[in-house]
Protein backbone atom coordinates (compact mmCIF):
# COMPACT_ATOMS: atom_id res chain seq x y z
CA UNK A 1 0.00 0.00 0.00
CA UNK A 2 1.18 3.49 -0.83
CA UNK A 3 0.95 6.29 1.67
CA UNK A 4 2.57 9.27 3.23
CA UNK A 5 5.42 8.32 5.54
CA UNK A 6 4.93 9.73 9.03
CA UNK A 7 7.07 9.21 12.14
CA UNK A 8 6.21 9.27 15.83
CA UNK A 9 6.20 11.24 18.05
CA UNK A 10 3.79 13.32 15.97
CA UNK A 11 4.72 16.92 15.44
CA UNK A 12 2.05 19.59 15.42
CA UNK A 13 2.58 20.86 11.88
CA UNK A 14 2.42 17.33 10.46
CA UNK A 15 -0.80 16.56 12.32
CA UNK A 16 -2.34 19.79 11.01
CA UNK A 17 -1.43 18.73 7.48
CA UNK A 18 -3.08 15.28 7.69
CA UNK A 19 -6.53 15.18 6.13
CA UNK A 20 -9.40 12.76 6.12
CA UNK A 21 -9.01 10.08 3.45
CA UNK A 22 -5.22 10.30 3.33
CA UNK A 23 -3.20 7.10 3.56
CA UNK A 24 -0.36 7.06 6.06
CA UNK A 25 2.50 4.65 6.71
CA UNK A 26 3.41 5.22 10.33
CA UNK A 27 6.83 4.37 11.76
CA UNK A 28 8.31 4.66 15.24
CA UNK A 29 7.07 3.89 18.74
CA UNK A 30 3.35 3.62 19.52
CA UNK A 31 1.54 2.38 22.65
CA UNK A 32 -1.33 -0.07 22.96
CA UNK A 33 -4.13 0.66 25.40
CA UNK A 34 -7.71 -0.57 25.49
CA UNK A 35 -10.59 -0.66 27.95
CA UNK A 36 -8.92 -1.72 31.20
CA UNK A 37 -5.71 0.27 30.59
CA UNK A 38 -7.73 3.41 29.85
CA UNK A 39 -9.70 2.96 33.04
CA UNK A 40 -6.49 2.67 35.06
CA UNK A 41 -4.85 5.62 33.31
CA UNK A 42 -7.92 7.74 33.99
CA UNK A 43 -7.83 6.80 37.68
CA UNK A 44 -4.11 7.63 37.80
CA UNK A 45 -4.69 11.03 36.22
CA UNK A 46 -7.61 11.81 38.52
CA UNK A 47 -5.33 11.19 41.50
CA UNK A 48 -2.96 13.75 39.99
CA UNK A 49 -0.27 11.15 39.25
CA UNK A 50 1.68 10.66 36.04
CA UNK A 51 0.45 8.22 33.38
CA UNK A 52 2.71 5.21 32.60
CA UNK A 53 4.21 7.05 29.61
CA UNK A 54 4.51 10.69 28.63
CA UNK A 55 1.48 11.27 26.43
CA UNK A 56 2.83 14.35 24.65
CA UNK A 57 3.03 13.79 20.89
CA UNK A 58 2.33 10.09 21.27
CA UNK A 59 -0.02 7.69 19.49
CA UNK A 60 -2.24 5.15 21.25
CA UNK A 61 -3.26 2.01 19.38
CA UNK A 62 -6.55 0.55 20.62
CA UNK A 63 -5.46 -3.05 20.51
CA UNK A 64 -4.82 -6.14 22.57
CA UNK A 65 -2.50 -8.56 20.78
CA UNK A 66 -2.68 -12.32 20.56
CA UNK A 67 0.30 -13.90 22.39
CA UNK A 68 3.57 -13.96 20.44
CA UNK A 69 4.88 -17.38 19.46
CA UNK A 70 8.63 -17.84 20.10
CA UNK A 71 10.85 -15.86 17.76
CA UNK A 72 8.36 -13.26 16.56
CA UNK A 73 7.83 -9.79 18.06
CA UNK A 74 4.06 -10.05 18.48
CA UNK A 75 0.97 -12.12 17.69
CA UNK A 76 -1.95 -10.94 15.55
CA UNK A 77 -2.79 -7.35 16.41
CA UNK A 78 -5.69 -5.58 14.73
CA UNK A 79 -7.64 -2.61 16.08
CA UNK A 80 -10.46 -2.92 18.59
CA UNK A 81 -13.61 -0.72 18.55
CA UNK A 82 -12.51 2.80 19.48
CA UNK A 83 -15.87 4.06 20.70
CA UNK A 84 -15.49 2.26 24.02
CA UNK A 85 -12.54 4.52 24.81
CA UNK A 86 -14.49 7.72 24.03
CA UNK A 87 -15.25 8.43 27.68
CA UNK A 88 -11.53 8.72 28.47
CA UNK A 89 -10.24 10.28 25.24
CA UNK A 90 -10.82 14.05 25.68
CA UNK A 91 -8.81 13.98 28.94
CA UNK A 92 -5.89 12.22 27.24
CA UNK A 93 -5.95 14.64 24.31
CA UNK A 94 -5.78 17.53 26.75
CA UNK A 95 -2.67 15.90 28.24
CA UNK A 96 -0.96 16.06 24.85
CA UNK A 97 -1.91 12.78 23.14
CA UNK A 98 -1.71 13.48 19.39
CA UNK A 99 -2.87 10.35 17.67
CA UNK A 100 -5.14 7.34 18.04
CA UNK A 101 -5.39 4.19 15.95
CA UNK A 102 -8.54 2.10 16.00
CA UNK A 103 -11.70 1.25 14.11
CA UNK A 104 -15.22 2.59 14.18
CA UNK A 105 -16.99 5.80 15.02
CA UNK A 106 -16.11 8.31 17.74
CA UNK A 107 -18.70 10.38 19.57
CA UNK A 108 -19.12 14.12 18.86
CA UNK A 109 -17.21 15.05 22.04
CA UNK A 110 -14.15 13.14 20.83
CA UNK A 111 -14.35 14.62 17.32
CA UNK A 112 -14.53 18.08 18.93
CA UNK A 113 -11.59 17.31 21.24
CA UNK A 114 -9.51 16.06 18.27
CA UNK A 115 -10.16 19.39 16.62
CA UNK A 116 -9.60 21.50 19.73
CA UNK A 117 -6.30 19.80 20.53
CA UNK A 118 -4.98 19.44 16.99
CA UNK A 119 -4.88 15.66 16.97
CA UNK A 120 -5.65 12.88 14.50
CA UNK A 121 -7.60 9.60 14.52
CA UNK A 122 -6.35 6.88 12.20
CA UNK A 123 -8.27 3.81 11.05
CA UNK A 124 -6.48 0.48 10.74
CA UNK A 125 -8.24 -2.30 8.85
CA UNK A 126 -10.38 -4.19 11.36
CA UNK A 127 -9.88 -7.91 10.89
CA UNK A 128 -6.44 -7.63 9.24
CA UNK A 129 -4.66 -8.61 12.44
CA UNK A 130 -2.07 -11.01 11.01
CA UNK A 131 -1.17 -8.53 8.27
CA UNK A 132 -0.75 -5.70 10.79
CA UNK A 133 1.43 -7.87 13.06
CA UNK A 134 3.95 -8.08 10.20
CA UNK A 135 4.56 -4.34 10.54
CA UNK A 136 5.47 -4.59 14.23
CA UNK A 137 9.22 -4.96 14.64
CA UNK A 138 9.54 -5.07 18.43
CA UNK A 139 7.27 -5.04 21.47
CA UNK A 140 7.50 -4.95 25.25
CA UNK A 141 5.03 -4.51 28.07
CA UNK A 142 5.62 -1.22 29.89
CA UNK A 143 2.66 -1.15 32.30
CA UNK A 144 -0.26 -3.12 33.75
CA UNK A 145 1.24 -6.52 32.95
CA UNK A 146 -1.42 -8.18 35.13
CA UNK A 147 -4.03 -7.21 32.51
CA UNK A 148 -2.64 -9.75 30.03
CA UNK A 149 -3.70 -8.74 26.51
CA UNK A 150 -4.96 -5.45 27.96
CA UNK A 151 -1.52 -4.40 29.26
CA UNK A 152 0.19 -1.35 27.76
CA UNK A 153 2.65 -2.52 25.10
CA UNK A 154 5.27 -0.28 23.59
CA UNK A 155 5.43 -1.24 19.91
CA UNK A 156 8.05 -0.34 17.36
CA UNK A 157 6.22 -0.23 14.03
CA UNK A 158 7.43 0.23 10.48
CA UNK A 159 5.17 1.49 7.71
CA UNK A 160 2.07 0.63 9.72
CA UNK A 161 -0.74 1.08 7.12
CA UNK A 162 -3.38 3.60 8.22
CA UNK A 163 -6.11 5.86 6.90
CA UNK A 164 -6.86 9.29 8.37
CA UNK A 165 -10.49 8.99 9.52
CA UNK A 166 -10.81 12.12 11.71
CA UNK A 167 -8.58 15.14 11.28
CA UNK A 168 -7.66 18.31 13.17
CA UNK A 169 -10.27 20.27 11.24
CA UNK A 170 -13.07 18.17 12.71
CA UNK A 171 -13.77 16.11 9.58
CA UNK A 172 -14.97 12.55 10.13
CA UNK A 173 -14.74 9.97 7.34
CA UNK A 174 -17.24 7.67 9.06
CA UNK A 175 -19.75 10.52 8.78
CA UNK A 176 -19.02 11.70 5.24
CA UNK A 177 -17.70 8.51 3.59
CA UNK A 178 -20.93 6.51 3.20
CA UNK A 179 -22.91 9.49 1.80
CA UNK A 180 -22.21 9.00 -1.90
CA UNK A 181 -22.78 5.23 -1.68
CA UNK A 182 -26.03 5.36 0.23
CA UNK A 183 -29.25 5.04 -1.71
CA UNK A 184 -31.44 5.24 1.37
CA UNK A 185 -31.54 9.01 1.23
CA UNK A 186 -32.79 11.13 4.07
CA UNK A 187 -31.92 8.47 6.61
CA UNK A 188 -29.53 9.22 9.36
CA UNK A 189 -26.73 6.76 9.52
CA UNK A 190 -25.14 5.89 12.81
CA UNK A 191 -27.19 8.32 14.85
CA UNK A 192 -26.68 6.27 18.00
CA UNK A 193 -23.04 6.83 18.55
CA UNK B 1 -26.30 -48.02 23.07
CA UNK B 2 -22.89 -46.47 22.29
CA UNK B 3 -20.40 -44.42 24.23
CA UNK B 4 -17.83 -41.64 23.78
CA UNK B 5 -14.91 -40.98 26.10
CA UNK B 6 -14.95 -37.32 27.09
CA UNK B 7 -11.31 -37.03 26.01
CA UNK B 8 -12.44 -37.45 22.38
CA UNK B 9 -14.60 -34.36 22.81
CA UNK B 10 -11.62 -32.51 24.32
CA UNK B 11 -9.39 -33.39 21.34
CA UNK B 12 -11.97 -32.45 18.71
CA UNK B 13 -12.81 -29.13 20.37
CA UNK B 14 -9.09 -28.30 20.60
CA UNK B 15 -8.56 -29.02 16.88
CA UNK B 16 -11.65 -27.07 15.84
CA UNK B 17 -10.68 -24.02 17.95
CA UNK B 18 -7.30 -23.86 16.22
CA UNK B 19 -8.70 -24.43 12.74
CA UNK B 20 -11.49 -21.88 13.14
CA UNK B 21 -9.14 -19.18 14.39
CA UNK B 22 -6.54 -19.48 11.63
CA UNK B 23 -8.51 -20.58 8.54
CA UNK B 24 -11.31 -18.47 7.18
CA UNK B 25 -14.10 -20.75 5.87
CA UNK B 26 -13.94 -21.08 2.08
CA UNK B 27 -17.36 -19.50 1.55
CA UNK B 28 -16.41 -16.38 3.51
CA UNK B 29 -13.07 -16.08 1.70
CA UNK B 30 -14.92 -16.45 -1.63
CA UNK B 31 -17.35 -13.79 -0.43
CA UNK B 32 -14.44 -11.39 0.10
CA UNK B 33 -13.11 -12.13 -3.41
CA UNK B 34 -16.54 -11.45 -4.94
CA UNK B 35 -16.85 -8.29 -2.84
CA UNK B 36 -13.54 -7.11 -4.27
CA UNK B 37 -14.89 -7.57 -7.81
CA UNK B 38 -18.08 -5.71 -6.96
CA UNK B 39 -16.76 -2.88 -4.79
CA UNK B 40 -16.18 0.49 -6.46
CA UNK B 41 -15.07 2.59 -3.51
CA UNK B 42 -11.28 2.95 -3.40
CA UNK B 43 -11.27 2.83 0.40
CA UNK B 44 -13.42 -0.27 0.23
CA UNK B 45 -11.13 -1.97 -2.26
CA UNK B 46 -8.08 -1.22 -0.10
CA UNK B 47 -9.79 -2.76 2.94
CA UNK B 48 -10.71 -5.88 0.93
CA UNK B 49 -7.12 -6.16 -0.33
CA UNK B 50 -5.90 -6.06 3.28
CA UNK B 51 -8.41 -8.71 4.31
CA UNK B 52 -7.56 -11.08 1.45
CA UNK B 53 -3.85 -10.77 2.23
CA UNK B 54 -4.63 -11.32 5.89
CA UNK B 55 -6.40 -14.61 5.10
CA UNK B 56 -3.25 -15.85 3.34
CA UNK B 57 -0.83 -14.75 6.05
CA UNK B 58 -2.94 -16.30 8.80
CA UNK B 59 -3.22 -19.61 6.96
CA UNK B 60 0.45 -19.86 5.99
CA UNK B 61 1.89 -18.75 9.31
CA UNK B 62 -0.77 -20.33 11.50
CA UNK B 63 -1.59 -16.98 13.08
CA UNK B 64 -5.09 -16.10 14.27
CA UNK B 65 -7.01 -14.17 11.59
CA UNK B 66 -8.08 -11.68 14.23
CA UNK B 67 -6.46 -10.86 17.56
CA UNK B 68 -9.94 -11.20 19.06
CA UNK B 69 -10.17 -14.98 19.19
CA UNK B 70 -13.59 -14.47 20.66
CA UNK B 71 -15.63 -16.09 23.29
CA UNK B 72 -15.73 -19.67 22.14
CA UNK B 73 -19.28 -20.59 21.15
CA UNK B 74 -19.75 -24.34 20.71
CA UNK B 75 -22.80 -25.88 19.08
CA UNK B 76 -23.22 -29.54 19.95
CA UNK B 77 -25.73 -31.86 18.30
CA UNK B 78 -25.53 -34.96 20.45
CA UNK B 79 -26.90 -38.24 19.11
CA UNK B 80 -29.13 -39.56 21.88
CA UNK B 81 -27.87 -43.13 21.54
CA UNK B 82 -24.43 -42.04 22.75
CA UNK B 83 -23.41 -42.05 26.41
CA UNK B 84 -20.71 -39.56 27.47
CA UNK B 85 -18.19 -41.29 29.74
CA UNK B 86 -15.77 -39.35 31.94
CA UNK B 87 -16.03 -35.59 32.42
CA UNK B 88 -19.20 -33.56 31.82
CA UNK B 89 -19.82 -31.99 28.42
CA UNK B 90 -19.08 -28.46 29.68
CA UNK B 91 -15.85 -29.61 31.36
CA UNK B 92 -14.76 -31.47 28.22
CA UNK B 93 -15.48 -28.53 25.92
CA UNK B 94 -13.70 -26.15 28.31
CA UNK B 95 -10.66 -28.44 28.44
CA UNK B 96 -10.50 -28.43 24.63
CA UNK B 97 -10.76 -24.63 24.59
CA UNK B 98 -8.09 -24.35 27.30
CA UNK B 99 -5.63 -26.55 25.38
CA UNK B 100 -6.17 -24.69 22.11
CA UNK B 101 -5.97 -21.16 23.48
CA UNK B 102 -2.98 -21.82 25.76
CA UNK B 103 -1.12 -24.08 23.34
CA UNK B 104 -1.62 -22.24 20.05
CA UNK B 105 -1.11 -18.58 20.95
CA UNK B 106 -4.77 -17.60 20.74
CA UNK B 107 -5.84 -14.56 22.73
CA UNK B 108 -7.63 -15.26 25.99
CA UNK B 109 -10.40 -12.68 26.28
CA UNK B 110 -12.81 -13.96 28.92
CA UNK B 111 -13.25 -12.27 32.31
CA UNK B 112 -14.74 -14.14 35.24
CA UNK B 113 -17.02 -11.39 36.51
CA UNK B 114 -18.72 -9.02 34.06
CA UNK B 115 -19.24 -6.07 36.39
CA UNK B 116 -16.87 -5.85 39.34
CA UNK B 117 -13.60 -7.81 39.11
CA UNK B 118 -13.36 -8.27 35.34
CA UNK B 119 -10.42 -10.59 35.96
CA UNK B 120 -9.20 -12.58 32.95
CA UNK B 121 -9.77 -16.31 33.46
CA UNK B 122 -6.49 -16.87 31.62
CA UNK B 123 -7.63 -19.72 29.37
CA UNK B 124 -10.66 -18.33 27.49
CA UNK B 125 -13.04 -20.56 29.45
CA UNK B 126 -15.88 -21.00 30.02
CA UNK B 127 -17.13 -21.67 26.50
CA UNK B 128 -20.74 -20.89 25.56
CA UNK B 129 -22.27 -24.30 24.83
CA UNK B 130 -25.54 -24.78 22.92
CA UNK B 131 -26.62 -28.39 23.18
CA UNK B 132 -29.32 -30.22 21.24
CA UNK B 133 -30.18 -33.87 21.61
CA UNK B 134 -30.80 -35.38 18.20
CA UNK B 135 -31.55 -38.83 16.78
CA UNK B 136 -28.74 -41.24 16.07
CA UNK B 137 -25.32 -42.25 17.28
CA UNK B 138 -23.21 -39.38 16.02
CA UNK B 139 -22.00 -36.22 17.78
CA UNK B 140 -21.58 -33.09 15.71
CA UNK B 141 -19.55 -30.20 17.13
CA UNK B 142 -19.20 -26.74 15.60
CA UNK B 143 -16.84 -24.17 17.14
CA UNK B 144 -17.54 -20.48 16.55
CA UNK B 145 -14.96 -18.04 17.92
CA UNK B 146 -17.10 -14.90 18.15
CA UNK B 147 -15.46 -11.52 18.66
CA UNK B 148 -17.11 -8.95 20.89
CA UNK B 149 -16.82 -6.03 18.46
CA UNK B 150 -19.60 -7.56 16.41
CA UNK B 151 -21.52 -8.94 19.40
CA UNK B 152 -21.68 -5.36 20.71
CA UNK B 153 -23.32 -4.30 17.44
CA UNK B 154 -26.06 -6.96 17.73
CA UNK B 155 -29.61 -6.45 19.03
CA UNK B 156 -32.99 -7.98 19.79
CA UNK B 157 -36.43 -6.50 19.13
CA UNK B 158 -39.77 -7.80 20.33
CA UNK B 159 -41.87 -6.59 17.38
CA UNK B 160 -45.65 -6.78 17.17
CA UNK B 161 -47.00 -9.33 14.70
CA UNK B 162 -48.61 -6.50 12.74
CA UNK B 163 -45.25 -4.99 11.91
CA UNK B 164 -44.66 -7.91 9.57
CA UNK B 165 -41.96 -8.16 6.94
CA UNK B 166 -41.46 -4.41 6.74
CA UNK B 167 -40.86 -4.22 10.49
CA UNK B 168 -38.28 -6.98 10.30
CA UNK B 169 -36.42 -5.34 7.41
CA UNK B 170 -36.48 -1.92 9.10
CA UNK B 171 -35.09 -3.34 12.32
CA UNK B 172 -32.27 -5.20 10.57
CA UNK B 173 -31.38 -2.10 8.58
CA UNK B 174 -31.48 0.06 11.69
CA UNK B 175 -29.18 -2.24 13.67
CA UNK B 176 -26.60 -2.23 10.87
CA UNK B 177 -26.92 1.55 10.38
CA UNK B 178 -26.35 2.27 14.06
CA UNK B 179 -23.36 0.11 14.82
CA UNK B 180 -22.28 -1.58 11.58
CA UNK B 181 -19.28 0.68 11.04
CA UNK B 182 -17.80 -0.50 14.35
CA UNK B 183 -18.13 -4.19 13.63
CA UNK B 184 -15.49 -4.71 10.89
CA UNK B 185 -17.55 -4.67 7.70
CA UNK B 186 -18.10 -6.31 5.27
CA UNK B 187 -20.40 -8.03 7.71
CA UNK B 188 -22.29 -11.28 7.75
CA UNK B 189 -25.69 -10.63 9.32
CA UNK B 190 -27.50 -13.45 11.12
CA UNK B 191 -31.23 -12.95 11.69
CA UNK B 192 -33.34 -15.11 13.99
CA UNK B 193 -37.10 -14.64 13.60
CA UNK B 194 -39.67 -16.13 15.97
CA UNK B 195 -39.38 -18.24 19.08
CA UNK B 196 -39.13 -16.43 22.35
CA UNK B 197 -37.07 -13.71 24.05
CA UNK B 198 -34.15 -16.13 24.51
CA UNK B 199 -34.50 -18.35 21.45
CA UNK B 200 -34.38 -15.71 18.69
CA UNK B 201 -30.75 -14.68 19.46
CA UNK B 202 -29.53 -18.29 19.45
CA UNK B 203 -31.34 -18.79 16.16
CA UNK B 204 -29.61 -15.69 14.77
CA UNK B 205 -26.23 -17.10 15.79
CA UNK B 206 -27.11 -20.45 14.24
CA UNK B 207 -27.97 -18.63 10.99
CA UNK B 208 -24.33 -17.49 10.84
CA UNK B 209 -23.26 -21.12 10.41
CA UNK B 210 -24.95 -21.41 7.03
CA UNK B 211 -22.58 -20.89 4.06
CA UNK B 212 -22.69 -17.46 2.50
CA UNK B 213 -24.91 -17.32 -0.58
CA UNK B 214 -26.82 -20.42 0.50
CA UNK B 215 -30.45 -19.31 0.80
CA UNK B 216 -33.06 -20.43 3.30
CA UNK B 217 -34.90 -23.54 2.06
CA UNK B 218 -38.24 -21.72 2.49
CA UNK B 219 -38.75 -19.52 -0.57
CA UNK B 220 -40.41 -16.73 1.38
CA UNK B 221 -37.49 -16.45 3.78
CA UNK B 222 -35.01 -16.80 0.89
CA UNK B 223 -36.70 -13.78 -0.68
CA UNK B 224 -36.58 -11.92 2.62
CA UNK B 225 -32.84 -12.58 2.85
CA UNK B 226 -32.34 -11.06 -0.60
CA UNK B 227 -34.39 -8.00 0.35
CA UNK B 228 -32.54 -7.50 3.63
CA UNK B 229 -29.18 -7.84 1.90
CA UNK B 230 -30.16 -5.21 -0.65
CA UNK B 231 -31.37 -2.81 2.04
CA UNK B 232 -28.26 -3.28 4.17
CA UNK B 233 -25.95 -2.66 1.22
CA UNK B 234 -27.94 0.43 0.25
CA UNK B 235 -26.79 1.99 3.51
CA UNK B 236 -23.45 2.53 1.77
CA UNK B 237 -21.29 1.87 4.85
CA UNK B 238 -18.90 -0.24 2.78
CA UNK B 239 -15.82 -2.23 3.79
CA UNK B 240 -14.24 -0.75 6.90
CA UNK B 241 -17.26 1.55 7.22
CA UNK B 242 -15.50 4.19 5.10
CA UNK B 243 -18.21 4.16 2.42
CA UNK B 244 -18.84 1.68 -0.39
CA UNK B 245 -21.19 -0.79 -1.99
CA UNK B 246 -20.47 -3.91 0.06
CA UNK B 247 -21.58 -3.42 3.66
CA UNK B 248 -22.53 -7.07 4.09
CA UNK B 249 -21.38 -10.24 2.34
CA UNK B 250 -24.75 -11.77 3.14
CA UNK B 251 -27.82 -11.72 5.37
CA UNK B 252 -28.85 -15.18 6.59
CA UNK B 253 -32.19 -15.73 8.32
CA UNK B 254 -33.66 -18.64 10.26
CA UNK B 255 -37.19 -18.86 11.62
CA UNK B 256 -39.11 -20.88 14.19
CA UNK B 257 -42.64 -20.99 15.63
CA UNK B 258 -43.61 -18.18 17.98
CA UNK B 259 -46.52 -17.02 20.16
CA UNK B 260 -49.74 -15.53 18.72
CA UNK B 261 -48.81 -12.19 20.31
CA UNK B 262 -45.18 -11.97 19.27
CA UNK B 263 -42.66 -11.40 16.51
CA UNK B 264 -39.19 -11.57 18.10
CA UNK B 265 -36.33 -10.59 15.78
CA UNK B 266 -32.70 -10.98 16.74
CA UNK B 267 -29.86 -9.59 14.66
CA UNK B 268 -26.47 -11.14 15.36
CA UNK B 269 -23.82 -9.17 13.53
CA UNK B 270 -20.67 -10.99 12.47
CA UNK B 271 -17.51 -9.41 11.11
CA UNK B 272 -15.43 -10.02 8.00
CA UNK B 273 -13.70 -12.80 9.99
CA UNK B 274 -16.85 -14.92 10.32
CA UNK B 275 -15.21 -18.05 11.66
CA UNK B 276 -16.45 -21.55 12.32
CA UNK B 277 -15.19 -25.10 12.07
CA UNK B 278 -17.11 -28.33 12.50
CA UNK B 279 -16.37 -32.01 13.04
CA UNK B 280 -18.07 -35.30 13.95
CA UNK B 281 -17.49 -38.09 16.42
CA UNK B 282 -18.96 -41.59 16.18
CA UNK B 283 -20.12 -43.35 19.29
CA UNK B 284 -18.26 -46.61 20.03
CA UNK B 285 -19.86 -49.98 20.77
CA UNK B 286 -20.20 -50.53 24.49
Amino acid sequence: MKGRKVRTPLEEDIVKDLHVGERVLLSGVIYTARDAAHKRMAETLKRGENPPFDLRGQVIYYAGPAPAPPGVPIGSIGPTTSGRMDRYTPMLLEMGLKGMIGKGRRNPEVIAAIRANGAVYFGATGGAAALLAKRVKASRVIAYEDLGPEAIYELLVEDFPLLVVADSEGNDLYEIGPGQWSSSRGERIGEDR
Amino acid sequence: MRYLDSFEVVKLVEELCIEANIRLPEDVADGLVKAKEHEQSLYGQAVLDDLLQNVEIARKEKMPLCQDCGMTVVFVDWGQEVLLVGKSLQESVDEGVRRAYLGSYLRRSVVSDPLYDRKNTGDNTPAVVHLRFVEGSEVKITVVPKGMGSENASALAMLSPGEGEEGVIDFVKDVVARKGQNACPPLVVGVGIGGNFESAPILAKRALLRPIGCRNADERYAGLEEKMLRHVNELGLGPGGYGGKVTALDVLAEFMPTHIAGLPVAVNISCNATRHAGGRLKGREL
